[in-house]
């Protein structure tokens, strides 16, 4: 961290060049001249380096930004340096012995922060000071401690932040706090959801996975809600599960805790994007209160015992079928030394005939195949067809409604414990946290489907 | 403290920042239908707003007060004009070239230095008037000017903005939007501060609107173009009267404001030598009063008349309504006696001024929104009731009082933001944003907000704007209004002529008649400027006549200008039967050319109308027999030689 800033930030070749030729930098307050006179005052800001290297950026008094060319600059001068300060102002927390004690673990997704008006960075708060600077709603709910475990961002979560993270996890629990809370990017919210319900089972306290859909420096972010719910139920919920606390409807009414086996990112950018698949969610958290949705969960006991059992082998990899799929790449996936394979197939999980030789190879060389469906809702029903038996006798293991992803973490998890065929078999197809569940119920698969007259009449008469 | 001012005397200084729609077939940062406006909705979307930490770790003045103002927003949404980026589910598409394009015109326009890379910036609202609670907004021209009273107009900056939603209803603490104009493209175009007087800052308006309409790349019709106008006077502050819908209001808007500040400055001045000048000089002190009022004449203030406002109202609690129990709430001026009924716009005080922040900020909305001791309503029973109020405040001779109503929650918002806006007060015109209405006063709309509410847009990547880009669009820019206005005076068209063509369009049709049919400027100026004007009354489509016919009428014009003068009788079939030619429009409906023996038959046909009338009215008998030869002469022989043969038959015989 001994490196010097670069005071040129961005800026490249004949950008750069200019800026030097006029002994200004980032930062610098300055009066730029142009090829007809116009004067630009105010503030050079960092360049993206993606962008060309041909403008300057300056933010102007007036709060705007423009590009300058390089060809058309006169004359710059410095008339002031204000460098940004990335630093949230810090109030403290205040603590109430009456109220429960939660720990808000830090993954690096950001979900309070402040923005900086110069480059419209947005600077992460996280200590309980920050976070109460951002969200003063937190303290009337707990007291709160936060942990950074690392900073990344959600797609670069992997086997070594699911590692520390459910240890850290074991680390809280001992040190007897209420509830934990994860905060979390929500692109692959859902693959840490799953992998934690493996690693950690029998929590004696809920631990709830948050983000936000929009960045909490827009005034419209769902970020502080969605906050103050998972920390609400980290706090107060029954539920002693690994869950995932989002946006129920896109309107700012209520969230839902789902649970972590069994949801998904639905929507790449609409607040209300999980979904639990195949059931339905696990509660509403409302302003004033939870309203359960089922009786089917653990329920808060702190005299449980916790288990954190944290392994994982990431030699696996999802096939996603598609017809005329060839047999070369489930070779390929063996020779690279893969030990698992959970294909998602079509229908009640298919895969064409041609692949068969490929898959008894993969098979007989030890690899672990199971069965997934591409469609998310129903389960996977390979003795109805001939295929799907012939399927069965080449040794894959059809995985009842498992959904894909989840399948891929438990295989991971599984494989982190053994190699045996009929241990891997029974671990697979006997459900941790409800991955496989015995019944689906009719309201567990809704996708409404749009233009329908019932359906967009409800839709008129209630908030989205 | 008069109605009266000198506007050079106290330094009014006005700037305009208006607000033109584009004429683009799609919005700005999404692939939505532009200009398709419903009155319905099939969707609703509840949200609120959080004001973001600002970089010194403060909220920014403005969201702070949007945050106490605990509003719950409700948008309205239709399939047909709306998708889910409006809605601030989806993130911004490219920035539409098309609006660019256009944005650049009316730049090059003004003169003003095009920017070289465009860069979309956030503008926080937190009324939310847009979902995102920022409009997304870009300069892409500065330091213009255009031709004024015989001085230049500077023009700051050009802009191209999107739209924000429209209003519905805002009651109490329930804000409803409707989101089909939100996302269009709009231009903002900025000037300098340097219009002196209200007739100025109108016209002014009118100018840059016709620079807009110049470009014939602009929407026109009800809402089509705003402007926001920018007032102040020595020893103000800016203050913008926001949406203002018609050049021909800022007259009167200009001038109140003007007054209003002058006033204020007066106030300040008396405040300061009663020695208010520190914010803990200004003691204001409330009681819940409630029972006083419970079985008054005052009704409005009872609470079985509060319920019944409630119920037929269909107020919410938790929604319009804020927290708590009914109450009625008195609050102790100290000191500040006389000063409620201090005058502030024409026929408007003080009081005014705080029940104008209370509306917005307590959400305590219902009419008059205020009592005070200095206007106390005439009821029987009034003074007691003032005095039991006055001795629960323990009120001395010296002090003001003022009465709000409403949930008690919001009843103490309302003493605090009285409070603050005697604070204002003593620094003497606070930086506003204000709400005009027609009767040309205005209203608190919120608390100015500053460059600190802006902020680079890290969805959308900048434009790069190439020389080539500027050069093409310099090649094929449209004359700007004041050549045009120029030309055309040279030509001998009326200024009112000129001006109404730029703005409706026509005047780039008269120009292309006059560059490629020959035609004389002045005459397809009163044609196309007056003489259509009728038939667009009467309903004719004569929008749908394309240039290739109005080419053919004029060449045919020029090359028989008597034609003009059956002016409606072409172009009415011209607009309404698209198949026929010109021509054959002239040959129908004409009977042919100048009949050879028309001379011939004046006298026989002068005789016939003297014997049906009688008498010898001879201007009366001329009226009549010409008006019976127009059928059958008209766009065939010029009407004044009619005229001339009929007096001189009339005249032949004594
Ligand atoms: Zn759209």
């Amino acid at each position: 961290m001994s490196q010097t800033p670069d005071p040129l930030k961005g800026y490249r070749g004949r950008a750069r060049e200019t800026l030097t030729r006029f002994g200004v930098r980032v930062w610098s307050d300055v009066h730029l001249e142009n090829d007809t006179g116009s004067r630009f005052s105010g503030v050079i800001l960092p360049r993206s380096e993606t962008f060309d290297d041909l403008h300057i950026v300056i933010k102007m008094k007036n709060g705007y930004n423009v590009g300058i060319h390089v060809d058309r600059v006169n004359g710059i001068a410095e008339v002031g340096y204000k460098e940004a300060v990335y630093k949230i102002p810090e109030k403290e927390f205040p603590r109430q012995d009456s109220l429960p004690n939660v720990t808000l673990l830090g993954t690096g997704g950001t979900i309070a922060s402040r923005l900086d008006y110069r480059t419209g960075a947005v600077i992460p708060a996280f200590t309980p000071g920050e976070l109460y600077g951002a969200v003063p709603e937190l303290a009337d709910i707990c007291n709160l401690q936060t942990k950074k475990l690392f900073g990344v961002f959600s797609e670069n979560m992997s086997v070594e932040q699911y590692v520390v993270l459910a240890r850290a996890i074991g680390d809280e629990i001992a040190a007897g706090v209420d509830g934990i809370v994860v905060g979390h990017g929500t692109d692959t919210m859902g693959h840490t959801a799953a992998i934690l319900s493996f690693m950690v089972q029998s929590s004696p306290v809920p631990i709830v996975i948050v983000g936000s859909q929009r960045s909490s420096d827009r005034p419209s972010s769902d970020a502080a809600l969605n906050l103050i719910h998972a920390v609400r139920s980290a706090a107060y919920c029954d539920i002693a599960e690994v869950q995932i606390c989002m946006f129920g409807p896109t309107s700012d009414r209520y969230g839902l805790l789902h649970r972590g086996t069994r949801c998904r990112k639905m929507h790449s950018s609409y607040r209300s994007t999980f979904r639990t698949i195949g059931d339905i969610p696990l509660a509403i958290v409302g302003r004033e209160k939870f309203t359960y949705l089922t009786a089917e969960y653990n329920r808060r006991d702190r005299t449980r015992q916790v288990v954190i059992d944290p392994v994982y082998d990431d030699r696996t990899t999802i096939l996603y079928y598609y017809p005329g799929m060839r047999p070369d790449v489930v070779d390929a996936i063996v020779e690279k030394g893969y030990r698992g394979i959970v294909i998602a197939g079509t229908g009640l999980g298919h895969v064409n005939k041609p692949l068969y030789p490929a898959i008894k190879r993969a098979v007989d060389r030890g690899v672990h195949v199971v069965m997934t469906v591409q469609t998310l809702w129903g389960y996977v029903q390979m003795y109805v067809y001939d295929t799907g038996r012939d399927l069965m006798n080449l040794g894959i293991v059809p995985l009842e409604n498992m959904i894909p992803e989840t399948a891929l973490m438990k295989l991971s998890w599984v494989l982190g414990h053994t190699d045996d065929r009929g241990e891997v078999r029974r671990m697979m197809l006997e459900p941790v946290a409800h991955e496989i569940t015995q019944r689906e119920p009719h309201n567990g698969y809704l996708i409404m489907q749009g233009g329908l007259p019932e359906i967009d009449e409800w839709i008129a008469t209630h908030w989205k | 403290m008069s109605s009266t001012i000198d506007y050079a005397e106290v330094g009014l200084i006005c700037g305009l920042e208006v607000h033109q729609q584009l004429l683009t077939e799609r919005k700005m940062f999404c692939r939505c239908p532009a200009g398709r406006y419903t009155r319905t909705h099939d969707g609703e979307v509840l949200r609120h707003m959080r004001p973001t930490l600002s970089e010194l770790g403060e909220y920014d003045g403005t969201a702070l007060m949007e945050f106490k103002t605990k509003k719950n927003i409700i948008y309205l949404l239709h399939k047909e004009n709306v998708c889910t980026y409006e809605m601030d589910d989806t993130p911004p598409f490219l920035v539409n070239q098309q609006a660019v394009d256009v944005a650049l015109e009316q730049s090059l326009m003004l003169n003003c230095d095009i920017v070289d890379e465009v860069h979309i910036a956030r503008k926080q609202y937190l009324d939310g008037s847009i979902p995102t609670g920022f409009q997304r907004t870009a300069i892409v021209g500065v330091n213009g000017r255009l031709p004024f009273r015989g001085r230049e107009l500077s023009i700051v900056q050009v802009s191209v903005e999107e739209d924000s939603c429209r209003e519905v209803s805002d009651r109490g603490h329930l804000v409803v939007w409707r989101t089909d104009r939100l996302g269009m493209p709009l231009i903002e175009t900025v000037t300098g501060p340097d219009l002196f007087t209200p007739e100025e800052a109108a016209e002014a308006i009118l100018l840059i609107g016709r620079v807009c309409r110049s470009t014939g790349h602009v929407r026109v019709g009800m809402g089509a173009s705003r402007q926001d106008v920018n007032v102040s006077v020595r020893g103000g502050r800016r203050v913008e009267i926001k949406g203002v819908p018609k050049a021909g209001w800022a007259v009167r808007l200009v001038h109140g404001e003007a007054v209003r500040q002058v006033n204020l400055i007066g106030l300040r001045d008396e405040l300061r030598g009663r020695g208010f000048t520190t914010a803990d000089s200004i003691a204001v002190t409330s009681a819940d009063v409630t029972g006083v009022f419970a079985a008054s004449e005052l009704t409005r203030l009872r609470p079985d008349e509060w319920e019944r406002f409630v119920k037929t109202d269909s107020r919410r609690s938790g929604f319009e309504l804020g927290a708590g129990e009914y109450c009625v709430r008195a609050v102790r001026l100290r000191g500040l006696a006389g000063t409620l009924n201090w005058p502030t716009q024409p026929d408007l005080t003080f009081a005014h001024e705080l029940a104008g922040r209370i509306r917005v900020i307590a959400g305590l909305d219902q009419a008059p929104i205020l009592y005070h001791s200095e206007k106390w309503p005439d009821y029987r029973g009034a003074l007691q009731e003032l005095r039991k109020i006055r001795s629960v405040l323990q009120c001395k001779p010296e002090d003001g009082v003022v009465v709000v109503w409403g949930p008690n929650e919001d009843t103490q918002t309302a003493v605090n933001e009285i409070r603050l806006r005697y604070l204002d007060a003593i620094d003497g015109v606070p930086n506003e944003t204000r709400q005009p209405f027609p009767d040309g006063t205005t209203d608190f709309e919120r608390i100015l907000p500053g460059p600190d509410r802006m902020y680079p847009d890290t969805d959308s990547p900048p434009t790069a704007i190439t020389r080539e880009r500027v050069q093409g669009l310099k090649v094929a820019l449209a004359p700007r209004p004041w050549d045009r206005e120029a030309r055309y005076a040279a030509a001998g068209v009326p200024a009112r002529v000129s001006h109404y063509l730029i703005r409706r369009g026509g005047a780039s049709l008269v120009d292309r008649l006059v560059a490629q049919a020959g035609a004389d400027l002045k005459l397809a100026g009163f044609l196309i400027g007056e003489r259509l004007k009728g038939l667009r009354r009467a309903g004719v489509p004569v929008h749908q006549i394309t240039m290739e016919r109005w080419l053919e009428l004029f060449a045919a014009l020029k090359e028989r200008p008597v034609l003009g003068e059956a002016w409606d009788w072409i172009v009415r079939p011209m607009a309404e039967s698209p198949l026929l030619t010109v021509r054959e429009i002239v040959d129908r409906k004409l009977h042919g050319p100048e009949p050879a023996d028309w001379r011939a038959a004046i006298p026989t046909a002068v005789e016939a109308v003297r014997s049906r009338l009688g008498g010898e009215d001879r201007p009366k008998l001329v009226r009549a027999s010409v008006r019976g030869l127009v059928r059958a002469l008209r766009g065939r022989v010029p009407m004044k030689d009619v005229v001339a043969a009929v007096t001189a038959a009339v005249g032949g015989h004594p």
